[in-house]
């Protein structure tokens, strides 16, 4: 059998779909019949695919995952809460005695009818999609209402110690009325010994007036993976934006597919990627400008060390309506070790005339002279390099905001290069 | 040249406006039977009185290419190609190869003076030799002699089977091996004419090198073949041109153009591509699918390639560098413009394989009317190529709102030392900038064709001088009607 068959996936969902939730519920059932019968259809994304030409998802098909079957007891440390409010899940499922939600949030399995016509509504025919869509146990349901300043939330997604391969799929709805404002600050952390694929994904709305900042911090265990994808569709003179730090797992592919489709929707997508030995760091962007006056933001950086492989794909698409659409992309990387290698396509399709867009990339080294000026100052090499490299990511870390995103990213990278080098 | 063409626009400009060189020659031609299979391979070959070797590669060639498929990755869209719908061999009827230009057709010969090309060579001020390839085959090729004293080799690529057949047998393939792509493998197996240049050890050719591509037959496709070798030290300008009549149906031009530099060899290479375009509404027109490439294979050699697309109903074509000698450089100027209906994806790769290779890239695409315009690139670097050094400039121009832009560049590097810029733009005449030339007296077309020379100039400066003249004229009549 081809490893990238849907074999595994599909076999687990044939036997688990009456007892998943919402197994009996009519519309469920349709939802994630019809997903497993595009997953069967697709399987993983192999390489031939465009979109997938520099992420090998062959470990995962050969993982042989499986669901994990109870809520686990032990878990790692958490830690500490700094937003009034936490969500934590446990290998995907709500972990109640550890979370504290606020009355605008509810959990997926928790109160699945309510997530009818909403479920899904973002969801495109994109096989990791559909694998969430078949095999999802739950997953965080936020509806902010109009006016409504909701603060900072925390969303923390733990892997637990199993000893087994696990995979867990994870649903997240968030939806933010008119006027809404929030900042969620979503980490994932799992331990370095233990294989799992972690496998969210976010339908994300952000009503006119509306401002969703979404600050993912990636630190998944060095031996697991995430494939995560998030759907965000922003109305006219909404706001999204997201910034996503990519420090951990082997493999790691962030997806992000933002549809601006209302006038003077605007959207910042930053991020930092951080790869050493052994990982793979993929960060995709797909930002459909379908409205007029809109305008759209992005800068991601990517340091390689050791043996590692950091992917940028980044496609702007102005539709002929967006007119006076204002688009800016820009991605560097910085390789500090020989077995390094960086992959991007940045992508521009224009249809509207009135417009101005741009996107820029560099690949490059340290720089010799400004390393060489450091060292002449008495600052030691490796100290030198790390400066250097703290420097090179604050264009994209410097659009987080919120005091609370700021210090979980401060401790997210901080001595990483030290780490790295040693 | 210029001058000619100039009184030729200016006769034609009144009667049709538009695409001046879509007239039709009344010539005896012979064809092969319609259709593709193996015999059509060997008629080709036994026309071309052609050695067992080379039977055997386009047979080769033909099979895999049954294996193969069409590529579907690239921007463009056209109905599915029926191959068995087209005659291979289209051929101008002659007793026997011509000894000089006084044994071509005479009519052959007002073809090309009709063109604009100088077919005499008393036309000596022009300084360039030709070679004119109409449909399949290569009807003349000027200053053979003047050439031969500087052991220069310059003409068909037939007549280097004939004459050179070590040296086509060395390098045919070597570049674009027949398995390459669709398109190349398809011209492996029928491909019928081009132009085939050696300069020798030490050379610099003394004038520039042209060769004038003519399809004019019905319902044939062009499949040419251009092989150009540059010894150790020796330096080659090339000119390539092409042009079609209009008619209803596409025509297809599969050509595979492969160049070879040894140590400190430097080859110019400019295109001013014109096939026939289409109809304002996308009717007929070429489908212009063409592998170029070049090994620059020896240190310090150096290969540029400049293109300016205008023509074409489709244009498919990526002219690449494969940097493999220490120090070597790629460069690539392109200028593409796609009108009414056309859709051009073009572009190029640079393979950084020798260490402090550099390689630039500048690309500007103007899209008006429906036109769709893709640029489409490639820029990697092996491990092995330390100090490679990369720069990437795409600007694209959108003239109305029914037409795309669009920005496709792959970024692969596994080199720590090496350095990738790339930067891409895409915007739109500024109303400013023709309220400046409008309110200077200049007409709305005048303006922008002012502007759009200028957006372009960065590339028309690389161009020799004739080529450049007649490449800023292409760009003002293809953007005819486009504003306003």
């Amino acid at each position: 059998m081809n490893a990238m068959t849907p074999g595994g996936f599909s076999a687990r969902f044939a036997g688990l779909r009456d007892h998943l939730p919402g197994g009996r519920t009519p519309w469920v059932a349709a939802l994630r019949g019809a997903a497993a019968e595009h997953f069967a259809a697709t399987g993983l994304p192999h390489r031939k695919l465009e979109a997938w030409r520099y992420t090998d998802l062959s470990p995962i098909a050969q993982a042989q995952f499986t669901e994990a079957l109870t809520l686990a007891a032990e878990h790692p440390v958490l830690p500490p809460m700094r937003a009034p409010h936490r969500a934590v899940f446990v290998d995907g499922r709500f972990a109640a005695g550890l979370s504290t939600l606020p009355a605008w949030c509810r959990t997926l399995a928790g109160d699945l009818n309510a997530a009818e016509g909403w479920l899904g509504a973002l969801a495109r025919d994109l096989p990791v999609v559909s694998l969430n869509t078949m095999l999802f146990e739950d997953g965080l349901m936020l509806d902010l209402p109009a006016g409504t300043d909701g603060g900072a939330l925390e969303l923390l997604s733990l892997a637990s110690h199993t000893g087994r391969a696990i995979a867990f799929h994870p649903r997240h709805l968030i939806r933010l009325s008119e006027g809404a404002s929030l900042t969620l600050i979503e980490t994932s952390l799992g331990p370095d010994g233990a294989s799992y694929l972690h496998n969210p994904v976010f339908e994300i709305q952000v009503a006119s007036g509306a401002t969703l900042s979404h600050v993912r911090i990636q630190r998944e265990g060095r031996a697991g993976f995430q494939l995560a994808t998030v759907l965000a569709a922003v109305e006219g003179g909404g706001t999204y934006d997201n910034f996503t730090l990519n420090a951990g797992a082997r493999l790691v592919r962030n997806e992000i597919h933002t549809a601006l489709l209302g006038p003077k929707a605007a959207c910042h997508m930053n991020g930092a990627q951080l790869a050493g030995d052994g990982q793979h760091a993929d960060t995709t962007t797909y930002l459909d400008h379908a409205a007029p006056d809109c305008a759209s933001r992005q800068t991601y950086k990517t340091v390689l060390a050791g043996k590692s492989r950091g992917v940028f794909q980044g496609k702007i698409l102005v539709r002929q309506v967006a007119q006076r659409t204002d688009g800016y992309q820009m991605n560097q990387a910085l390789l500090l070790s020989e077995d390094a290698e960086i992959d991007a396509k940045p992508q521009l399709e224009i249809y509207a005339d009135d417009v101005k867009c741009s996107h820029g990339a560099t690949v490059g080294a340290l720089d010799e002279a400004q390393l060489f000026y450091l060292r002449a100052r008495g600052i030691p090499a490796e100290t030198a390099r790390a400066m250097l490299v703290q420097a090179f990511l604050t264009e994209a870390i410097e659009g987080v905001t919120h005091p609370l995103a700021q210090a979980a990213l401060a401790e997210a990278t901080e001595g990483w290069w030290e780490r790295e080098a040693a | 040249m210029p001058a000619v063409a100039e009184t030729l626009e200016t006769v034609q400009a009144a009667s049709d406006g538009g695409y001046k060189w879509g007239f039709e020659t009344d010539i005896a031609m012979e064809f092969a039977p319609k259709g593709l299979n193996e015999d059509i391979v060997r008629f080709i070959s036994a026309k071309k009185n052609e050695p067992e070797w080379l039977l055997e590669w386009r047979l080769k060639a033909y099979r895999l290419w049954l294996t193969m498929e069409e590529p579907d990755w690239a921007a463009v869209n056209y109905p599915k190609i029926d191959y068995q719908d087209a005659y291979y061999y289209a051929a101008p009827t002659t007793k026997a190869a011509p000894k000089s230009l006084d044994e071509v057709d005479p009519e052959l010969l007002r073809t090309y003076e009709k063109l604009g090309i100088p077919v005499r060579e008393q036309e000596r001020l022009q300084g360039i030799a030709v070679d004119m390839v109409f449909d399949s085959v290569s009807v003349a090729t000027t200053f053979k002699e003047r050439l031969h004293k500087e052991g220069i080799i310059f003409c068909s690529i037939s007549e280097a089977v004939q004459e050179h057949p070590e040296l086509v047998k060395q390098y045919l393939g070597s570049v674009v091996p027949p398995g390459d792509n669709y398109f190349a493998c398809l011209n492996s197996a029928v491909f019928t004419d081009g132009s085939f240049v050696y300069i020798p050890k030490g050379v610099r050719c003394p004038m520039e090198l042209s060769t004038y591509f003519r399809i004019n037959a019905k319902s044939t496709g062009q499949f040419e073949r251009t092989l150009i070798v540059a010894d150790a030290g020796s330096h080659v300008s090339y000119l390539e041109g092409c042009t079609a009549p209009m008619r209803d149906e596409n025509q297809m031009h599969a050509a595979v153009v492969e160049l070879v530099l040894m140590d400190d060899a430097t080859i110019k290479y400019s295109t001013v591509q014109n096939w026939y375009p289409g109809d304002a509404e996308g009717k007929g027109g070429i489908y212009n699918f063409v592998t170029k490439r070049a090994a620059c294979r020896g240190a310090r050699s150096k290969v540029s390639w400049t293109q300016v697309e205008t023509g074409s109903a489709i244009t498919w074509k990526y002219p690449s560098c494969m940097l493999l000698g220490d120090d070597s450089v790629g460069e690539f100027y392109s200028v593409a413009i796609t009108n009414n209906h056309q859709q051009a994806d073009t572009g190029t790769k640079m393979w950084h394989v020798g260490k402090n290779t550099k390689s630039t890239i500048v690309s500007k695409g103007i899209s008006a009317g429906r036109g769709q315009n893709t640029y489409r690139g490639l820029v990697k670097i092996s491990p092995k190529a330390t100090g490679a050094r990369n720069f990437t400039q795409c600007d694209s121009l959108l003239i109305g709102d029914q037409c795309g832009a669009h920005t496709v560049p792959y970024i692969e590097n596994r080199c720590v030392s090496a350095k990738v810029e790339h930067e891409a733009t895409t915007s739109r005449i500024a109303e400013d900038q023709l309220f400046y030339c409008r309110s200077r007296g200049l007409s709305q077309e005048e303006a922008v064709g002012l502007i759009v020379n200028g957006f372009c100039r960065e590339v028309l400066k690389e161009l020799p001088m004739e080529f450049a003249v007649e490449a800023q004229k292409l760009l003002a009549i293809s953007l005819e009607g486009s504003v306003g």
